[in-house]
């Protein structure tokens, strides 16, 4: 079954210069696996190609059940320099949760 | 306020800088050589400098931004005002501005040479807690600092309080997630977290801020208040430790590099959960400096649209306002907000909203520039599609912020003494 991220995670974005941080948690502890499989690096990165004009390198962290997902040249030149209204980046964690995946 | 009084606090740490803020600040300062520390230091200490006298805590804070020195001369005279007797320990010397040459390299992505980005106006090097305890070994109520990295802030009085060495990496790794946890206050308490339905925080009006209670070891019991709103659960600390974190397992502070990677979080009891197991590595030889810099300047103009064929409306304005910026502007930005403002489109899953707001932004050379681009969107009141409504428009300069690495050896940290009658060098 198709399901969007947003059912079996939460996720948080963060900013360094021009580098966007998104932090993916699985609600279920269960669920990780699922999402350690399926939401990969590639996956992200063809997920938000019209956003990430670099590449995306993820981080597993099992102890938090938290796959963490480092996106270059994502926030348009950078948070100081950026002509987008949320220059921050800040509401793309809910960017990410839009993925579908097999659940 | 709340935590000021009912928190039974050894030590209050206020983190107050962005990236940008210390370039504004010194902007500021060239305008003025009083100014250039945190505008909102004043009714901060007015409200808190009773408070950390009545019940015993000292205040570490960044509010010194680009003018620690007479941000602390500052909190002197408020203190005098309120009838307090206080010191006031100010570490500076991270204005590293005079030390930069053209051909020193960036550390983003390209590694661009300083010389390629406009005219530099602000250079400070992020400074650890080995410079903050220095000021802490003082007598000073009050801390205050220009930059240092944030969860330092928080790292150096813990370190002072147990007498930690500053090669304890292990340790000073356990402080730094705790630092990194608290450095955005009510960001663990449950702001910034609540989604209707799936994640409900409750009364966040009146959000609490954090506390920790940490052991010799540099671990440590998250808390707040009780009675106050949001809430600190495993969901929350986790958002929190991994926020603007690019590698997990190596997250370099001018103290340590922590690992993050081996931190166990569990939540104990209500609105309490416990922090432990993170690592630390040998800290670099350098200190990370944030460079601001003149990026010329950028034009904004809104407009509103509302009823049938909204997005069509929009699109034709902005489609008109391009055109007539052509022969001046090159780089323009046009959003439709409630359409593609915010993830530049919508995954497949489009919906019409009934209202929409039309939003240009360019880049441009000169302030004129950017104040026509807000003009042209005005215009489209009377020259524009039909029914366009609510035009806002802004212009202003933009100071860009790069990063590069320093030796440590060429940086001098100076701490001062500040007392109501004299002033005295500490370090």
């Amino acid at each position: 079954m198709k399901r969007k991220l947003h059912e079996l995670a939460h996720a948080r974005a963060g900013d360094k210069g021009d580098t966007l941080t998104l932090a993916l948690f699985a609600y279920r502890d269960e669920d990780y696996e699922l999402l350690r499989r399926q939401v990969t690096a590639q996956a992200v990165k063809r997920h938000l190609a019209h956003i990430v004009q670099g590449d995306v390198r993820r981080f597993e962290v099992p102890n938090l059940h938290a796959l963490q997902f480092v996106c270059e040249r994502a926030l348009d030149t950078g948070v100081t320099t950026s002509l987008g209204l949320d220059p921050h980046g800040k509401t793309l964690s809910y960017a990410l949760l839009e993925m579908v995946i097999e659940a | 306020m709340i935590l000021a009084s009912q928190g039974e606090l050894d030590y209050l740490a206020l983190e107050c800088l962005a990236e940008r803020t210390i370039a504004l600040a010194q902007l500021r300062k060239l305008a003025d050589p009083a100014a250039g520390f945190d505008p909102l230091l004043e009714a901060r200490m007015r409200a808190l400098l009773p408070l950390a006298v009545r019940h015993g805590f000292r205040i570490v804070t960044n509010m010194g931004a680009a003018n620690p020195l007479s941000g602390g001369r500052r909190i002197i005279s408020l203190a005098r005002g309120l009838g307090l007797r206080i010191k006031v320990a100010v570490l500076s010397g991270d204005d590293v501005l005079s030390l930069l040459e053209p051909s020193m390299r960036t550390i983003e992505a390209r590694g661009a040479p300083l010389s390629e980005y406009g005219q530099l106006v602000s250079a400070n090097a992020y400074f650890g807690a080995e410079e903050i305890l220095p000021a802490l070994a003082t007598d000073a109520q009050v801390v205050i600092t220009g930059r240092v990295a944030d969860p330092s802030l928080f790292v150096a009085p813990i370190a002072h309080s147990f007498k930690w060495q500053l090669n304890d990496w292990p340790r000073l790794g356990r402080a730094t997630a705790i630092g990194h946890l608290l450095e955005c206050a009510g960001q663990v308490t449950g702001g910034y977290f609540a989604e209707p339905g799936l994640k409900d925080v409750p009364n966040l009006a009146q959000l609490g801020f954090p506390w920790c209670d940490v052991d010799a070891e540099g671990n440590g019991v998250l808390g707040k208040v009780a009675g106050t709103g949001g809430a600190i659960t495993l969901r929350t600390a986790k958002e929190q430790l991994l926020y603007e974190v690019t590698d997990p397992g190596g997250y370099i502070t001018p103290d340590v590099v922590a690992d993050f990677s081996s931190v166990r979080l569990s939540e104990t009891a209500p609105d309490r959960v416990t922090v432990s197991g993170a690592g630390g590595r040998a800290r670099t030889s350098t200190y990370k400096v944030s460079v601001g810099y003149r990026a010329g300047f950028v034009g904004e103009g809104e407009i509103s649209y509302a009823g049938a064929k909204a997005v069509e409306r929009a699109r034709l304005g902005g489609e008109i306002v391009r055109e007539r910026l052509r022969d001046d502007i090159t780089v323009i930005r046009i959003d439709v907000i409630g359409v593609d403002s915010a993830h530049r489109g919508d995954f497949g899953h489009p919906q019409p909203p009934y209202e929409v707001r039309l939003r240009v932004a360019a880049r441009t050379p000169t302030r004129e520039l950017a104040e026509r681009v807000g003009a042209e969107v005005e215009a489209l009141w009377i020259n524009g599609p039909a029914g366009g409504g609510g035009v806002r428009r802004f212009a202003q300069e933009r100071i860009g912020v790069v990063s590069l690495l320093l030796e440590r050896s060429r940086v001098r940290p100076r701490v001062t003494l500040l007392e109501e009658d004299r002033e005295t060098q500490a370090a």
